[in-house]
């Protein structure tokens, strides 16, 4: 039957948007971890989503996300003059992550609203098939 | 369509089948809302049923004969409704064409026209029932 694919599918729908915040947690969290060396501070990381096709079920028309990936932002980390700072390189500058917090939390809240859309879509789907499983009593 | 009892369910019964494939699709539309290229697709769930039923216009096609020859769209009789892409309103700079407002809306719409059609089947087996027993 393939209603049983809906649940694949918001199944993961639901995983791949906790990929999202899940590396929104880490942006946020690591938002503020300077280092002394460009090359080795934190980078911000966003996933990359993908459709599967016929991955689910039997025909094109079943389509879940898959997380293809996870890339780091390329922009170059900020520099903020901190001589004080015992981190700070031998011109007394730090580099900062290159997380836009504000982007990170916008980017929080549309991944908190989809994973709550597919979990509507899960217990509708539910509810459904429990009136079918009721057909005829 | 050849027991009475298929005869009593009447359209019904395909028409839940299309509406449960429908919500299918529109569970991965709404999974997908974030993924960058994906295209929303739904079915015009009237020509589908039509076709189920047996009842669609069927124009006059080339004889295909080979695998590769494109053949006419809707089969008569079949539960597989052609999929088509959703026209975006606002197309997105990523490619994604889901409008979650609007998907949510036709998944409600959806979902309560399958109780709608649960219901008819169930007062159809209930006047089954009634009949079996004659009470």
């Amino acid at each position: 039957m393939s209603s049983f694919d809906i649940f694949n599918i918001a199944g993961s729908g639901m995983s791949a948007q906790s990929v999202r915040l899940n590396t929104t947690a880490s942006n946020l969290a690591n938002a503020d971890s300077v280092s002394g060396d460009p090359n080795q501070v934190y980078k911000a990381k966003h996933p990359l989503f993908e459709a599967i096709r016929n991955g689910l079920g039997k025909d094109a028309s079943s389509s879940g996300v898959a997380v293809k990936g996870i890339f780091e932002n390329p922009a170059a980390p900020s520099a903020r003059y901190e001589p004080g700072n015992p981190l700070a390189d031998a011109n007394g500058y730090v580099y900062a992550p290159n997380v836009n917090t504000v982007e990170e939390m916008t980017d929080m809240i549309s991944a908190s609203r989809s994973y709550q859309n597919n979990v509507e879509v899960m217990n509708t789907a539910k509810e459904m098939m429990l009136a079918t499983l009721r057909l005829g009593s | 369509m050849t027991s009475a009892i298929d005869k009593h369910l009447g359209v019904h019964a395909q028409a839940l089948t299309l509406r449960s494939q429908r919500t299918e699709l529109l569970a991965a539309n709404l999974a997908n809302a974030d993924t960058p290229g994906f295209r929303a697709r739904d079915i015009d769930f009237k020509a589908a049923l039509a076709q189920a039923s047996g009842n669609a216009q069927q124009g006059v096609h080339l004889q295909t004969t080979n695998a590769g020859h494109i053949g006419p769209k809707a089969v008569n009789g079949s539960l597989a409704p052609e999929l088509k892409y959703r026209t975006p309103l606002a197309p997105s700079l990523d490619g994604n064409t889901v409008d979650a407002q609007l998907e949510q809306a036709a998944f409600a719409e959806n979902t309560v026209r399958y109780q709608a059609t649960l219901q008819f089947l169930n007062s159809k087996f209930r006047g089954l029932m009634t009949a079996i027993t004659g009470q």
